[in-house]
């Protein structure tokens, strides 16, 4: 069985796209739950049509280019964190048949240059903003995505080395028996930690840092240019949770249920679980997000993938 | 490393607590009566206006949103204007305690919105109402020395007639 390729483009272009502006409504909710109020309910039945009333909003709002900033990079500089975002999702399996770029080998590869390059959105924006608190945004979003991107990558060394593969598909049908979050619920653990950080999101939002920089890196940026890095960032809250899920949870894997169902009840889950974070955390010092990160996950993730390759070698047949 | 996981989880109960947010327009709040909200100028029981221009509202007033002008007939003062600027009232009552005729009162209410700037400058005829507010038996004119028609010098409660200054006699 296989779906045409237009159909599965558009409809996840369309799917992600939906799935990002309602998340920003969603999210509001979620966190009003959790912290005893009711968040946006006027617009629409519960709220929902916020969404919309926001994105008509910021589409109408005048396309502000400050007159300091490097015109060139500055719009060019939305476009990346948006394009490498959802380039990332090329690649994870919705179901066995269900990928866009289809069974490609080095999926969890590219997954992770596309992360490496989303860096450049953030720093770029930053850089061409021209102005001290987006610079300084900037700076921290480089040292941070930089930083935990290399432990992301050593997290996710374990469920390769397990699967013997690169390809989503494969890891997630090597899961058919036991799903990777219990052998590698520490590199499970580091690749959560690490993807919160690569998306920026409280309570590792230190290139925003409200209170001390504003806005931090999108400072300058207003309109639509402001509403790509919001898009992506909730696109890249869905994109760490479905590969989450696909990488530990067992993928489209589970009883009953048809295959797409569970993929996006374990993302889903997972997105509520991100959310979690924003309501109850509060956001560490610079220093502790980096001594967090070379201090604790690097040396747990290289444990992680010890151990994992001796256990491996201990039961390899012959 | 507990510490985070428990706050998570305690965070993750507070779906089941009730919300404290009041739905404004549909559900109003009770507001007590001594709510500091819009300004009033009340009447004394015979509905007279209780005001007697004495300006001290406005001397007391932070931000200067209270002017008016005294007037006299029959010996009694009056404000021939009474203006508000509820643009820039803070409503923090000091005209209030600083009336010495109870006439300036502030009440529970406080919606009061408008499109237009000018609007929010209420005239005396805006702000008289014509009840006495939160003390219904007071009146300026009865306790005080103050020669009215129908009321002369020495006729007030617990006022002693005017000491004669024509006789010797103490």
């Amino acid at each position: 069985m296989t779906v045409p390729m237009p159909l599965i483009i558009g409809v996840t272009l369309a799917v992600l796209l939906g799935l990002a502006t309602f998340l920003t409504w969603f999210e509001r909710r979620l966190l009003g739950l959790w912290q005893d109020r009711y968040g946006p309910n006027r617009v629409g039945p519960g709220g929902i049509l916020q969404a919309v009333a926001d994105g008509v909003k910021i589409l109408f709002k005048q396309d502000w280019i400050p007159p300091f900033a490097d015109r060139g990079v500055f719009v060019l500089a939305p476009a990346i964190g948006m394009m490498t975002v959802l380039l990332s999702f090329g690649v994870v399996p919705v179901t066995a048949f269900w990928s866009i770029a289809g069974n490609l080998n080095v999926g969890l590869l590219f997954v992770l240059a596309m992360m490496g390059m989303g860096v450049y959105g953030v720093v770029l924006a930053g850089w061409a903003s021209n102005s001290k608190y987006a610079l300084l945004g900037g700076m921290r979003a480089a040292a941070q995505m930089i930083s935990y991107e290399v432990f992301m990558g050593l997290s996710v060394l374990g469920v390769v080395m397990q699967a013997g593969s690169f390809s989503m598909r494969d890891i997630v049908l090597a899961q058919s028996g036991l799903w990777f979050i219990v052998p590698q619920v520490l590199g499970c653990m580091v690749f959560m930690l690490a993807g919160v950080a690569e998306t920026h999101r409280l309570p590792f939002d230190l290139p925003e840092g409200e209170n001390e920089l504003g806005a931090g890196f999108h400072t300058e940026y207003s309109g639509m240019k402001f509403g790509m890095f919001f898009l992506a960032e909730y696109a890249g809250v869905v994109l760490i949770s479905a590969l989450l899920a696909t990488l530990y949870l067992g993928g489209w894997q589970g009883p009953l249920l048809p295959p797409p169902l569970w993929f996006g009840l374990k993302t889903g889950a997972l997105v509520c679980l991100f959310i979690l974070l924003r309501a109850a955390l509060p956001r560490p010092r610079y220093d502790q997000l980096m001594a967090l990160g070379w201090k604790i996950l690097l040396p747990l993730s290289l444990l992680n993938i010890a151990a994992t390759g001796a256990i491996l070698l201990l039961h390899a047949p012959g | 490393m507990f510490g985070i996981l428990r706050t998570l989880w305690l965070t993750f109960l507070h779906m089941g607590h009730r919300r404290v947010t009041v739905g404004y327009p549909e559900h109003k709040p009770p507001l007590p009566p001594r709510y500091r909200g819009r300004i009033i100028l009340s009447r004394d029981p015979d509905g007279m206006e209780r005001c007697v221009a004495c300006n001290l509202c406005a001397v007391a007033c932070p931000v200067d949103c209270i002017s008016l002008q005294k007037a006299e007939q029959d010996g009694r003062w009056y404000p021939d204007y009474f203006r508000i600027n509820f643009s820039r009232c803070i409503f923090c009552g000091m005209c209030e305690e600083a009336c010495p005729t109870y006439a300036i009162q502030l009440t529970p209410d406080f919606e009061m919105s408008e499109y237009l700037r000018p609007n929010l400058v209420y005239e005396k005829e805006d702000l008289l109402i014509s009840g006495t507010g939160k003390y219904p038996d007071y009146s300026f004119f009865r306790v005080a020395g103050v020669k009215i028609p129908g009321k002369d010098k020495g006729e007030a409660e617990r006022e002693a007639p005017p000491v004669d200054i024509h006789t010797l006699l103490p």
